[in-house]
């Protein structure tokens, strides 16, 4: 009796299982925390600032210099519009701040454009040093900074105009999924009939506000849980 | 092909499952037309299927203090959520990095590994010239940061950063070494399995997702508490596959890990129109 070997033995597979590419799993790919250990991964230098070139938004001391292989600002230019600086605290439950948080921002230019070929309105000019997102780290305070321009309004449902704003998500450890939420201005023209803040409890809404505080930075802290907790939006 | 048999499903799939499931959620209605301005349609994303985990998951511990005790409020997407800076990944993190082992001067320790994909929507369309962010522990488990204090050692030779842009098909790939399992604090003898942590912005800023690959066979999955907040059989969508034919002959082990994100129900433009994502 001759043993031979297998004739599929070259082209043989793992059999299937119920994994990844079941196709009756398929579906949205469920979030998952950053974890406390993303600083080396996520957050470049400039990342923060989306007015001109610097080290915003990094923490390059948490992890060896020879191991930065992160972008560097990209910023060319000087973007058009009203330079503001806009940073916070993030709190959890207890009032602690949370020192391992990445926070993302999105936002129109001046002239209430998006960067992004599924904003059609052509005759809204982009602007080309402006991208309108930004990410950053928390300080070993809880305080995130962003240097930004003043957005434009933006359409929203119907034929309303929404007020100025910027579209923030929060990530961290303990942060199974995003949240997100959006950054207003007091004051601001529109903020009493945006159709977004309107929607917001009137006792709650107020955690959307930015306020101007005298050192000219607008400052919105972000509570991700207990007094005062910040509203985040499902989507 | 995986992507044959992804293609193959899409097309098979019940109703129930086509991926658009806001039950739990409420409404997700398309908006109406915005009209002069020449915003018309905006068609919303999808909320999050039946697959997604909560915020509050007290087995693991860090968030019951990190997750929001209000209800989330549902807005009616507008073009702050449907745009997003997909277009300018290059201006932002930076030209793609897919050998995460030729980064150093010499080759890091570990099983190096191919972890090869798509992007796809959930409607099965591709999401092509995309960025995914990468990073993950070394082969003995260990973070390059400061404030892992894992007693393994660190690896000069490898950081674990990279990042890779989809093509037109939404294909990606990236060479790596095979992360190791580490303890960690959240209860007495808890082990993360392995896991490479992945960063997508997707076409919009309601399609941005942070999740985490597992590895096949892997007894940790079913015992920790991050991968457990999703719900089986969904947690399994985490779980790569080992693939033989991506496997690369005397040098690395090959990986098959498709990424869906949420999309939108259908293109509100015409036929033809091939900048929808």
């Amino acid at each position: 009796m001759t043993i031979e070997a297998s004739p599929d033995l070259e082209t043989r597979n793992a059999a299937p299982r119920l994994d990844n590419l079941d196709p009756s799993l398929f579906g949205q790919t469920p979030s998952q925390t950053v974890g406390p250990f993303f600083h080396y991964g996520l957050p470049w230098k400039g990342g923060a600032d989306l007015v001109g070139p610097s080290d915003m938004g990094a923490r390059p001391e948490l992890f060896p210099a020879d191991h930065y292989v992160l972008a560097t600002s990209g910023v060319t230019g000087t973007p058009q519009g009203e330079v503001i600086e806009i940073a916070g605290l993030v709190t959890h439950g207890n009032g602690d701040p949370i020192v391992d948080a990445m926070i993302e921002i999105w936002q129109a230019n001046a002239a209430g454009r998006y960067r992004s070929i599924d904003d059609p309105r052509e005759d809204i000019a982009i602007d080309p040093h402006f991208t309108g997102f930004g990410r950053g780290s928390t300080d070993e305070s809880g305080i995130y900074r962003f240097r930004t321009i003043l957005p434009g309004r933006v359409p929203g449902p119907g034929n309303s105009l929404q007020a100025a704003h910027i579209a923030v998500s929060v990530f961290g450890r303990g942060l199974i999924k995003r949240l997100a939420t959006r950054l207003y201005f007091e004051g601001a023209e529109g903020n009493d009939v945006d159709p977004v803040l309107t929607l917001v409890p009137q006792d709650r809404r107020d955690t959307l506000i930015a306020r101007k505080r005298e050192d000219g930075v607008w400052w919105f802290d972000i509570a991700v849980q207990g007094e005062r907790e910040t509203v985040f939006f499902g989507l | 092909m995986p992507s044959e048999r992804i293609d193959d499903a899409i097309a098979e799939r019940p109703p129930h499952q086509a991926g658009k499931n806001g039950a739990s959620h409420g409404i997700d209605t398309p908006i109406a037309d915005a009209g002069e301005d020449g915003v018309t349609d905006i068609l919303p994303y999808a909320l999050e299927d039946a697959g997604a985990p909560p915020s509050l998951f007290p087995d693991y511990k860090s968030t019951v203090l990190r997750s929001p005790r209000q209800p989330l409020i549902t807005l009616p997407q507008t073009l702050t959520e449907t745009t997003g800076p997909s277009d300018v990944w290059n201006q932002l993190m930076g030209s793609a990095k897919a050998d995460l082992t030729a980064e150093h001067k010499a080759p890091p320790q570990g099983q190096r590994i191919v972890v090869s994909g798509r992007v796809l929507d959930e409607q099965g369309r591709p999401v092509p010239n995309t960025v995914m962010e990468i990073w993950q522990a070394n082969a003995a488990g260990r973070y390059i940061h400061g404030k892992d204090n894992w007693d393994a050692p660190l690896d000069p030779n490898f950081t674990g950063a990279g990042r890779v842009i989809t093509d037109a098909e939404g294909r990606y790939s990236y060479t790596t070494i095979r992360p190791g399992a580490y303890p960690w604090g959240n209860h007495k003898n808890a082990w993360r399995p392995a896991h490479i942590h992945l960063s997508l912005l997707g076409p919009a800023f309601a399609t941005r997702l942070v999740t985490q690959l597992y590895f096949p066979d892997d007894p940790l999955i079913e015992i920790d508490p991050i991968a457990n907040a999703v719900p089986m059989p969904y947690r399994n969508r985490m779980v790569c596959r080992f693939d033989i034919d991506s496997t690369v002959p005397n040098w690395a082990l090959g990986y098959l890990f498709d990424i869906v994100l949420k999309g939108r129900d259908q293109t509100p433009f015409e036929e033809g129109d091939d900048h929808d994502h």
